[in-house]
């Protein structure tokens, strides 16, 4: 085995929160009373967050994970000085049972096309100069030697690159706009108030790399004539923050940030506006206005921000992902990233993948894979060996896709046309435990909490859904329950002011497109077939099953078992409170749930 | 300036570029039913009832602050957006307090003409309600936020017309109600009682103390009359019942006439013979006070009545 030369851990916040922090310096520590002089480098995310705390050993790359301090020791004597694997270290793969070695033959990574994460997890992101090594602002140094603004714009129209954080906007059109906008004064803005449940990934980037956002938000605005802008970052991403703010403080000083940037006559400063963390501030207009001070509300457009944004000014908005496209557009050639993904939809996409499926964690994949490969390849199969059922796509403006739509291709216009939407990426894997209605509820339950109470169709029309969906799952569903959600849902979709409220029905009619049955059971049969809501389930004792034990009745918290020793017990339903209890205590699966 | 030409209900009007399609069918005599919308004041594009169809857009674009543009279709009253309209209708009626026999507002109140208009008498969808405490905090204005539909008129004008900023949007999602800094009541806060915001609510959510009971709005006769107790020459209203001056009312918030306790007082105590005491907040509280101290007349009524002293 080659001879360690540098060790990578992560010090993403999955990873701290697992305990990298302590590592590293634990490690280091280690190494110096060994006498070793090896650099340990603590990096950004490299995405695989469940397996965290993860460490490469390089050149190899050799591959850790679940690394904690007291695992030095034995890295060090086995490992550096002995030139042997840590196999008990090693990830082993849950579809085949193998173990990995290097961090290219773990499935979850060797599926990837890692272009925006490229750096995330290898450099150093509190350093520059590893981001410059990594041949960071190279695209901008081209920018600003060979390009003029219009030239800029041409090259992202291109590309083909749309938005990442949501609607798939064009951003060369969009950049466009504000450049031909009337007046002087022009703001670059990034949304960082990344708000979708389970979604992480401009944090990650943030905190991996962001520099990368940096020097996209600078080409931007070289392209449309700004000199000022803004990193809209949610206060709950207090890491990136940190990250960021070195990253712009060591950007000053290296002259890619101030006045007359690398000698070209272009003037760029940026500033941190941290949002107080309600979701609508994703919305542009919302967020201009968190920046203006003003409460988080959205402005009715038009006009748009590239007409009148920020402090009325054109403005040019694209969220974090986007913005770290752009070096790469521009490093690479614009021909270059269009032959990346599918006709309308270019380059990659970053996933965060959760829910019920082995590997969960950042994949970064080109458009126009398909949701089999990133559920079944990357994330490697449903936890547990239970049965796929559904995916929730971008977040809870998004809809859920079934099984029959896994070979759909991930881009931004089958995602519409099959009622989900690309969104920032989040993807929530369901499996058959998982109850449609109440899935529909949970995504209702928090864009009713998240509504600015503006426009009335979204405040109190959410309200009176979330209401309906409450009341299905509690086994009062009344049959004309569902017309009365599709016509809520219509009117909401069609009147509401913002994004938030226009896409806040999309979880229920997905779920009532592809499960209406689900809700057909809950309502005419009071069951729910998943299992999961409470108010329609019964417990009851198989008597052909049951030994007579008694552990059930022992454990029961109401006395609702009750039973004669070495007889079948029986459980009163009256009584019952459905806590679940018997069934983790019996041994011989003889209480059951329907 | 340049002249746009569209289409409203098959009809052809030309406007001026950059007005919107509800000017446009303003101008047309078109009624386009408006909760949040005061020309007065900026246009948040809240209610939705101004929805309108326009074939080639998404979605149905608030009329109040959508552009006309050069050979644009709108309808005014397609199916889908009436259908709309009583939906929002029937959603706001869903949270609001079935007072309509007993609230000061009835007859002049924009939620009930709607709802009489678009014939929503059933509402179909229930749920929780709010049960918010009525403030009625101070002397001079009673807020129930529980028949407050949030258009925010009262923000805006407050903000805009005042300049005060004494109230704004508070919470989210269905928890969202207008209240002051620290959602106090509007005792504790910064409030001037200059009633701007009750001219503008357009249901019974805020009401002016002085004139609760007074008769409602087919009772009385309104007389416009206009303050001259400074040079800002602010428009109220006289409340006459059966001939006699029952009360005073602020009436249209306008820039550059901001209104003033001080001078819906002072008319008060000149046309209306039974005016109710003046109060004014001292330290936190509200007294009863005299009118000279209320009308801040003490300094030149003491000077008057040296002067008449010294003459005799």
């Amino acid at each position: 085995m080659s001879k360690v030369d540098k060790i990578l851990i992560c010090g993403g916040t999955g990873c701290i929160s697992s305990g990298s922090g302590k590592l590293v310096n634990g490690l280091r520590a280690a190494l110096a009373g060994a006498g070793l002089e090896i650099p340990v480098v603590l990096t950004g995310c490299h995405g695989f967050c469940e397996q965290g705390p993860l460490v490469i050993m390089e050149p190899q790359g050799v591959f850790y994970r679940r690394v904690q301090v007291e695992d030095a020791e034995e890295i060090i004597a086995k490992h550096i000085k002995g030139g042997e694997v840590v196999e008990r270290l090693l990830y082993t793969e849950p579809t085949t049972g193998e173990a990995a070695l290097t961090y290219k033959d773990v499935q979850f990574y060797a599926k990837q096309q890692r272009m925006v994460l490229k750096n995330c997890g290898h450099i150093d992101p509190e350093n520059i100069q590893e981001y410059i090594a990594a041949g960071g602002y190279e695209g901008l140094a081209k920018v600003l030697k060979t390009m003029n603004g219009d030239q800029v714009v041409e090259e992202v129209k291109k590309s083909g690159l749309r938005g990442r954080g949501g609607g798939g906007f064009p951003t060369g059109i969009k950049w466009q706009s504000t450049r031909q906008a009337e007046g002087t004064k022009k703001y670059v803005v990034c949304n960082a108030d990344e708000g979708d449940p389970g979604a992480f990934m401009d944090r990650s980037v943030l905190e991996g790399d962001p520099h990368a956002v940096i020097e996209g938000m600078l080409i931007c605005g070289y392209a449309i004539g700004a000199d000022e802008g803004y990193v809209y970052v949610r206060a709950e991403y207090p890491l990136a923050i940190k990250r960021l703010s070195i990253a712009i403080a060591q950007a000053e000083e290296a002259g890619y940030l101030g006045e007359n940037i690398r000698g070209s006559g272009f003037n760029f400063r940026l500033k941190i506006k941290a949002g107080a963390g309600a979701f609508v501030c994703g919305e542009e207009t919302a967020l201009l206005n968190s920046i203006e001070g003003e409460r988080g509300m959205p402005r009715p457009r038009p006009p748009f921000p590239a007409f009148k944004g920020l402090w009325q000014k054109p403005t040019t908005l694209n969220n974090v992902e986007t913005f770290a496209n752009v070096p790469v557009i521009f490093r690479n050639g614009a021909d270059w990233y269009a032959s990346l993904g599918t006709e309308k939809s270019k380059g990659t996409k970053v996933f965060a993948l959760t829910g019920k499926v082995n590997n969960t964690g950042l994949a970064e994949v080109p458009m126009g894979i398909t949701m089999r490969q990133i559920i079944f390849d990357i994330g490697g199969g449903i936890k547990d060996g239970k049965k796929f059922k559904a995916v929730q796509i971008g977040g809870p403006s998004g809809g859920c896709l079934p099984e029959e739509l896994l070979d759909l291709s991930i881009d931004y216009d089958s995602l519409t046309a099959a009622g989900a939407m690309m969104g920032s990426g989040g993807l929530v894997v369901m499996d058959e435990t998982t109850c449609m209605v109440d899935l529909a509820r949970f995504f209702l339950n928090f864009t009713q909490k998240e509504s600015c109470g503006k426009c009335i169709p979204c405040r109190e029309g959410t309200k009176r859904m979330l209401e309906i969906l409450q009341r299905i799952t509690d086994g009062k569903g009344q049959q004309s329950d569902i017309e009365t959600l599709e016509r809520l849902a219509k009117v909401i979709k069609s009147t509401s002011l913002c994004g938030l409220g226009q896409t806040a029905p999309n979880p229920v009619l997905a779920t009532l497109r592809y499960f209406r049955h689900e809700y057909v059971a809950h309502i005419e049969e009071g069951k729910c077939p998943a299992g999961v809501c409470t108010a329609l389930l019964s417990y009851f004792i198989e008597p052909e099953t049951c030994k007579g034990c008694g552990l059930c009745a022992k454990n029961c918290p109401v006395g609702a078992i009750t039973g004669v020793v070495k007889e079948p017990y029986t459980i009163d339903t009256a009584k019952c409170i459905k806590c679940g209890v018997c069934i983790t205590k019996c041994k011989f699966g003889s209480v059951q749930r329907r | 300036m340049s002249q746009v030409t569209l289409t409203i209900n098959g009809q052809k009007v030309t406007v001026p570029a950059g007005s919107t399609v509800l000017d446009a069918a303003r101008l047309l005599g078109l009624e386009i039913p408006t909760l949040c919308y005061d020309p007065m004041l900026s246009k948040p594009g809240a209610c939705r009832m101004c929805i309108v169809e326009i074939p080639g857009m998404r979605n149905l674009p608030a009329s109040c602050v959508t552009p006309v543009a050069e050979g644009m279709v709108v309808e005014t009253h397609s199916e889908a957006v009436v259908e709309a309209r009583k939906t929002i209708i029937e959603l706001l009626l869903a949270n609001h307090p079935n007072d309509c026999l007993t609230c000061e507002r009835s007859g002049d109140c924009k939620l009930q003409q709607y709802a009489y208009e678009y014939g929503v008498r059933e509402v179909g969808i229930q749920g929780e309600f709010h049960q918010y405490e009525i403030d009625e905090s101070n002397p001079y204005i009673l807020r129930d936020m529980n028949k407050c539909i949030l258009c925010g008129k009262c923000v805006r004008v407050c903000a805009e017309i005042k300049g005060e900023n004494v109230i704004d949007f508070a919470y989210r999602g269905f928890n969202t109600k207008i209240a002051p800094a620290l959602d106090t009541k509007l005792a504790e806060s910064a409030c001037v009682y200059c009633n701007n915001c009750v001219s503008v609510c357009p249901v019974g959510a805020l009401v002016d103390r002085r004139l609760a009971g007074k008769g409602r709005t087919w009772e009385v006769e309104q007389e416009p009359i206009i303050c001259t107790f400074c040079e800002a020459g602010c428009n109220f209203n006289l409340l006459k019942k059966d001939g006699k001056v029952v009360g005073v009312a602020a009436a249209k918030a306008a820039p550059g006439r901001p209104m003033c306790l001080k001078g819906r007082l002072g008319l008060e105590l000149i046309h209306n013979p039974n005016a109710a005491p003046a109060y004014l907040k001292k330290d936190g509280e509200f007294v009863e006070v005299p009118w000279a101290e209320a009308l801040g007349l003490e300094g030149i009524l003491a000077k008057l009545l040296e002067k008449g002293q010294k003459a005799e």
